[in-house]
């Protein structure tokens, strides 16, 4: 029976992480040049390599071209128009005021910073806008020798290792995004797992755009050494606002020798209203080297928010036997747009990949699935699956897969399977004949479809996802 | 009337622009058991379909009465928390989503306040799974996919003890040869069966009725109500079949 009581908490529900933190900010004028990227280097009192080495991306940047090869649409960006620098503004006597704020914030976004309340088995490391507002459990992981800290703070206490690894998997030239990123980034988290450890806490980052046209560029970079295991997940929300605003991020991922590194997102950043209006551009570049012999990366997405999404978290097999994994569930509803995918690059013999992508349209969104398997001559006995799925909510949306397989080794086997489907009239009435009303029916058939890649998120996080999924259908029926 | 007795009084109904049901009246009281028969084509299937409320149906005159209330604009969730339950012949699988799961939704969902507690929950659907003799490795298989005949009907039935529905329909349109599946649906049906529970058992062959003893038995042709009667109907088709009736109609009816 229809409960208008309900309906009308499900309609407040459904982006209930729309709010706003009313606070002052520090904040960098709005435009782009080098002495931008100055400002930026000072604020964050960054050593001198640090800020020639963003200056040269920046430069590089300059001679690039943003692509526009992804099935998406949107008007041209006016970089000029953007403020890349936005922190809470922190002095002497409103300090504690301000990281009180800020808790209450995460607090209300189901993300607890005080001590006290902290996920046991998780650490949060907590960005704000263009800054790492906390980090919990730190003690603790350094006990053990982790280092789990902001990217920030990892230039200052860890420069060798950043220096080591920062844009040794994602250059600095990789592409226009991954170029401005490099000469902007603000923050991200920074991981590094010693040889042999299994860190037994949940590493996760919670990025959290609240400034008005701000972008906020974000650098994460974990290094599992050999013989080591962690876990790392990623949550992003924003305020619902009607202008677009651009989430440029990107995370590397090295995986020594024997080393195992699972990385899952549920990103749900402002997908914009039903007309379109607003939401976040998330144009991220991911990517993980499993850099030693049978090393492993793991990536799981969960994309249900952002206006437009570009984005292919990738593996490069360079070690002998390892594995790479990709499981994705990409919603998209309304006006929003989503080319996501990966890439599997097999550059070491007996390497192999999985490829999980489960994408649902719905209303007048546009969901595409963009994937390379590349298997390289070196690439003995290299292995691919790939599973490719599409599922259509009505008939406003539409689904396309790109899926590209280069093989230059014929010892390698490849698979690629794909499926298109509509969620099928007799599926609802039969499922509603059994007293469940049609957005649960809907909840049931999509949960059902996603099952292969929400088993692969923690055990928490995956009830999570569900529960969002729910959400976020509930105003996708009719 | 009473409260459990449900009245289907001039229905019309129709599949795209085809009219199927052409005036059908049929009164099912409190605890009996009826059974519908007719030829192929007669709108056997669309009756349990427009009971159930299948989208693709539309009512375009008449009534379906139960517990005081006419269902006809109801959705079909709305109709399987008054009490009423269609056993599909042909159930659809949904892959990924495993039989508890579905079991638990459905019975949170029709049982609403009333719902049981987990625990509870899990001991009655093991003793039904019991009864059933199914295996409990079932409640991990996804709903209908690549289940077998005698499977899914172990399913419907299953369905039908954990919601205990006040009227079901059974569409058993082409279960005629199969013992093992006729044995369950009549394992099934007696163990509800009594003044709470009415049934319409839906069927193109009288084989089925030898398992589920009918009160009353009615025979559809082109979309109406052409005869009623009682358990001796049975065999009088059986020797006949529905030449006898066409003829005693008049009607030119399709076989």
């Amino acid at each position: 029976m229809p409960n208008l009581e309900t309906d009308s908490k499900l309609v407040t529900d459904e982006y209930k992480y729309g709010f706003e933190t009313l606070i002052q900010s520090d904040a960098l004028p709005k435009g782009l040049n080098e002495d931008t990227i100055r400002a930026i280097s000072a604020k964050k009192n960054e050593p001198q390599w640090m800020t020639d080495w963003r200056l040269k991306a920046y430069r590089r940047w300059q001679k690039m071209k943003e692509p526009r090869w992804a099935d998406v649409t949107y008007p041209p960006i006016d970089y000029q128009d953007i403020c890349y620098y936005s922190a809470p503004k922190r002095d002497g006597a409103n300090a504690e005021a301000i990281d009180e704020e800020m808790a209450r914030t995460f607090e209300r976004l189901g993300v607890p910073l005080h001590e006290r309340n902290a996920l046991a088995g998780v650490a949060v490391d907590a960005v704000f806008d263009s800054v790492s507002v906390a980090t919990t459990q730190k003690e603790k992981l350094a006990e053990m020798g982790v280092i789990f800290c902001s990217i920030t703070e990892a230039i200052h206490q860890h420069p060798e290792l950043v220096q080591k690894y920062l844009s040794s998997v994602v250059p600095v030239g990789d592409n226009f995004f991954a170029a401005l990123n490099s000469a902007v980034f603000t923050d991200g988290s920074f991981v590094y797992v010693p040889k042999g450890l299994r860190c037994p806490i949940e590493l996760s980052t919670y990025f959290r755009i609240n400034a008005v046209d701000t972008g906020q560029f974000e650098r994460t970079l974990i290094i599992a050494d050999e013989g080591s295991y962690v876990s790392y997940i990623e949550g992003c929300t924003a305020p619902s606002r009607d202008r677009n605003q651009l989430h440029a991020a990107v995370v590397e991922l090295i995986a020594l020798e024997g080393a195992e590194i699972k990385y899952s997102t549920v990103q749900n950043w402002y997908a914009g209203d039903d007309e379109g209006r607003g939401g976040i551009y998330n144009f991220v570049t991911k990517r993980g080297h499993c850099r030693g012999r049978k090393s492993k990366i793991s990536w799981t997405q969960v994309e249900v928010g952002s206006a437009i999404t570009w984005k292919y978290p990738s593996v490069i097999l360079e070690g002998d036997h390892s594995v790479g994994e990709f499981y994705s569930v990409a919603f998209t509803n309304k006006k929003m747009q989503a080319d996501t995918g990966t890439k599997m690059i097999h550059v070491g013999a007996n390497t192999r990949s999985t490829i999980v992508s489960k994408g649902i349209s719905a209303g007048h969104s546009r969901n595409s699935y963009r994937g390379l398997v590349q298997i390289l001559p070196s690439a003995a006995n290299a292995r691919n699956h790939t599973q490719c799925d599409s599922m259509l909510i009505g008939s406003t949306c539409s689904a396309n897969t790109y899926p590209v397989i280069e093989c230059e080794n014929e010892t390698a086997i490849t698979e690629h399977e794909a499926t298109t489907s509509k969620i099928s009239e007799e599926q609802m009435f039969y499922i509603m004949s059994r007293g469940i009303d049609e957005e649960s029916a809907t909840s049931l058939v999509v949960n059902g479809f996603c099952r292969d890649v929400f088993k692969e998120l923690p055990m928490e996080f995956s009830v999570e996802a569900i529960k969002l999924l729910e959400i976020k259908l509930e105003h996708s029926v009719g | 009337m009473s409260d459990a007795d449900i009245k289907i009084v001039n229905l019309h109904a129709r599949c795209e622009e085809k009219a199927i049901l052409k005036g059908v009246n049929l009164t099912i009281n409190k605890g009996e058991v009826h059974a519908l028969m007719g030829p192929n084509g007669s709108g056997k299937s669309t009756l349990s379909n427009v009971i159930m409320g299948h989208p693709s149906y539309e009512v375009t005159e008449g009534e379906i009465w139960i517990k005081g209330q006419n269902i006809v604009e109801m959705e079909p969730d709305e109709r399987a928390r008054l009490g009423i339950f269609l056993a599909f012949q042909y159930p659809v699988a949904i892959p990924g989503v495993t039989v508890a799961k579905f079991l638990k939704s459905s019975t949170d969902a029709t049982l609403g306040e009333k719902k049981k507690s987990a625990t509870e929950f899990l001991k009655e659907l093991r003793e039904n799974m019991k009864f059933l003799e199914m295996n409990e490795a079932f409640l991990n298989r996804f709903l209908n996919d690549g289940f077998s005949g005698g499977e899914k009907k172990r399913m419907e039935i299953l369905q039908m003890l954990m919601l205990k529905p006040c009227f079901a329909v059974m569409d058993e349109r082409d279960s005629g040869l199969d013992i093992d599946a006729l044995q369950v649906v009549s394992k099934g049906v007696n163990k509800l069966t009594g003044p709470a529970f009415s049934l319409l058992v839906i069927t193109h062959y009288e084989r089925i009725l030898k398992h589920i003893k009918p009160d009353h038995l009615h025979v559809l042709i082109d979309g109406k109500i052409v005869m009623t009667g009682g358990p001796e109907l049975v065999k009088e088709l059986e020797e006949k079949g529905y030449d006898w009736i066409r003829q005693e109609f008049g009607q030119e009816v399709l076989v």
